[in-house]
């Protein structure tokens, strides 16, 4: 394989047809965005070029502010939940027989496979007064009558860290299986029972694996929009929801501009933030 | 007793039998290797003594209390690993003081025994640089010093030189004999290499198949070894069978006065090693063959010597070996001192 640096023009041949795709399909589109979102709107959905930031300021007022920290808990919230379930199963399933894995990968993996709509509806169904779990709680005794179990935040938090786990479970399954399983039994020598070893061992040798699953989940739950309307009240909607509303039901491209563009600047200096945060904490 | 006893020690794994009764009484002190071809039970036989396997039957004891059912964690051993399982994301330092952390120890007194332990392991300033910088010889002092942290009842390692090159392995396990006898610290390594096993070990457990073939000091597994597949698997050695026609004992057909064979039976083999095959003028009560090949290699001269299809090897200095040629006919004293005669 040639090691050296590229020396002519010629050689950055084989770049262009990903550079090309690249601009034409994500530079140009969020340029375009960008643009927009310091257009002017006009009554009657048009907007037309300008250069102002009132799309901006309109986001400053307290809703589209409180709108914006309730996706970011949210997020948060999937991503959390999501690792602490998912490190230790995962765990567990790296330490099975190969076949049990493969059966429970591929039962995962089905997951994948079902739309938000689908996932979305079945909550609703499963957390409804009439047809839902409560009625088996009721039929085993353990519940007076059955409830709703939604439409609240545990709900909706419930439909996402669903929709999200398969993914955990697939980041953190290669660097899980890697890792020496002696490590683990060193530490049980040592003294550490098993659970201490999993939090003294475990977890610290896959800092960066776990950092980079809580970046991965918190973006894609991030970008979340159905599931909160489905599961939620007004109250709990996300700010993709809002981006929607705005975009398509308002027709007020500017102003869904900005709210996206902003939406991305939060999100890349939280995860530039994690990475430093993990960084510091990996020189320490 | 103090020490460490393995009662009828057997693991199962469905219908194969990893360890097969194993019966073990190792004294308080004491340096053992379990020695034996890959497969042999030795390693799953260590991982039991350490808890990490739990036996389907027998009871292991240690200093009289049955440790049979105690979780690893309780049983305060030390291991060092094949792996050397160092943990990648703590320095040298926090890896050694590990299990003082886990037992809460004092932070004072976890640096003051990190700093005796490096010292020990003639390692010291380390304590603040990354596992993952050292060398492969450093790495291996830094596991054995992290599993004598507590200064274990029992001190348990796996294959743990394997990784090391051949010169640093020597070194290695000098210094590790050295290292038990001043902590006279009960010792238990598991390995392959009979070399190994020579240097260290008081005693050596020779296993195969699931059961323990031999457990006596290096010297006399050398010299008596108590079946055929000791003596073949210890050292190097010339195996020829051996019968009894009318109370007289044959080799290969040849008969040699002064051996007996125990318990009547009619036939054996005779183990005798190749430093005590001595070449001599065919003749009475001596085997006759024939030189096939001489392999010199200046300190020792290797004779090979063929008598009745069977290959006899004869080592010997230049000096104390007569002057032979290939193709020349030798007799062979088998000195009933020397040989083994082994009846399994």
């Amino acid at each position: 394989m040639r090691r050296e640096p590229p020396q002519r023009a010629l050689d950055y041949a084989p770049l262009i047809f990903p550079a090309g795709m690249l601009i034409l399909f994500f530079v140009v589109p969020f340029a375009t965005m960008i643009a927009v979102s310091f257009f002017q709107r006009q009554q009657g959905g048009f907007y037309e070029p300008a250069f102002v930031f009132d799309n901006y300021a309109r986001f400053l007022s307290t809703f589209f502010a409180g709108v914006l920290g309730f996706s970011l808990t949210l997020a948060i919230s999937v991503a959390v939940v999501c690792v602490v379930l998912g490190l230790p199963f995962t765990y567990l399933l790296s330490r099975m027989r190969r076949k049990t894995q493969v059966v429970w990968l591929v039962a995962l993996l089905s997951i994948l496979s079902l739309s938000e709509v689908i996932i979305g509806f079945a909550w609703s169904t499963l957390f409804s007064r009439t047809a839902g779990i409560t009625n088996l709680l009721v039929m085993l005794g353990l519940m007076e009558k059955p409830v709703a179990l939604m439409p609240n935040f545990g709900a909706v938090l419930t439909g996402m860290t669903y929709q999200a786990l398969p993914y955990t479970v697939l980041v953190l399954y290669p660097a899980l299986v890697r890792l020496d399983p002696t490590l683990t039994e060193a530490a049980r020598t040592l003294g550490a029972s098993p659970i201490r070893a999993f939090f003294t061992v475990v977890v610290p040798a896959l800092r960066n694996t776990i950092l980079a699953t809580l970046i991965m989940v918190f973006i894609f739950a991030l970008g979340s929009y159905l599931l909160p309307q489905i599961l939620g009240r007004p109250q709990h909607w996300t700010l993709s929801v809002l981006i929607t509303d705005q975009a398509i039901y308002q027709s007020n491209m500017p102003f869904a501009a900005a709210m996206a563009v902003l939406l991305v600047l939060v999100t890349l200096a939280l995860v530039a933030l994690t990475l430093m945060v993990g960084r510091k904490g990996e020189t320490a | 007793m103090s020490g460490l006893i393995l009662n009828s020690v057997t693991k199962e794994f469905g219908n194969f039998t990893a360890v097969d009764h194993v019966q073990l009484s190792v004294p308080h002190g004491t340096f053992v290797c379990m020695l034996g071809p890959s497969g042999c039970g030795k390693t799953t036989l260590l991982r039991m003594i350490a808890g990490l396997d739990l036996p389907t039957g027998g009871s292991i004891v240690l200093d009289g209390e049955d440790i049979t059912a105690v979780p690893t964690h309780k049983r305060n051993l030390g291991m060092v690993f094949q792996s050397l399982a160092l943990f990648p994301h703590l320095s040298v330092g926090e890896n050694i003081a590990y299990p003082l952390r886990i037992r809460g120890v004092a932070r004072e007194q976890q640096v003051k025994r990190v700093e005796e332990l490096l010292a020990m392991i003639h390692l010291p300033g380390y304590a603040d640089r990354p596992v993952t910088k050292l060398s492969g010889g450093q790495r291996q002092r830094v596991a054995i010093a992290r599993a004598l942290a507590i200064s274990p009842k029992l001190f348990l390692l796996d294959e743990p030189l394997s990784a090391l090159d051949a010169k640093l392995r020597e070194a290695m396990q000098v210094e590790l004999r050295k290292l038990q006898q001043q902590l006279g610290i009960t010792t238990i390594v598991v390995t392959h290499d009979q070399r190994e096993a020579m240097t260290m070990a008081d005693t050596v457990v020779v296993m195969n198949g699931g059961k323990i073939r031999q457990a006596a000091s290096p010297i006399e597994i050398y010299r008596r070894p108590a079946d055929r597949f000791v003596a073949d698997f210890i050292g190097s050695t010339n195996l020829m069978p051996l019968a009894v026609e009318g109370g007289r004992v044959t080799v290969l057909g040849q008969s040699v006065p002064g051996l007996t064979v125990p318990g009547g039976q009619a036939s054996a083999t005779v183990s005798v090693r190749p430093e005590d095959v001595h070449l001599a003028a065919p003749g009475e009560g001596r085997v006759t063959g024939r030189v096939t090949f001489i392999r010199d290699l200046g300190g020792v001269i290797e004779t090979f010597v063929d008598i009745a299809g069977t290959e006899v090897i004869a080592v010997s200095t230049p000096r104390e070996r007569p002057i032979v040629s290939v193709g020349q006919e030798v007799g062979i004293a088998i000195d009933p001192e020397t040989a083994v005669v082994l009846t399994t």
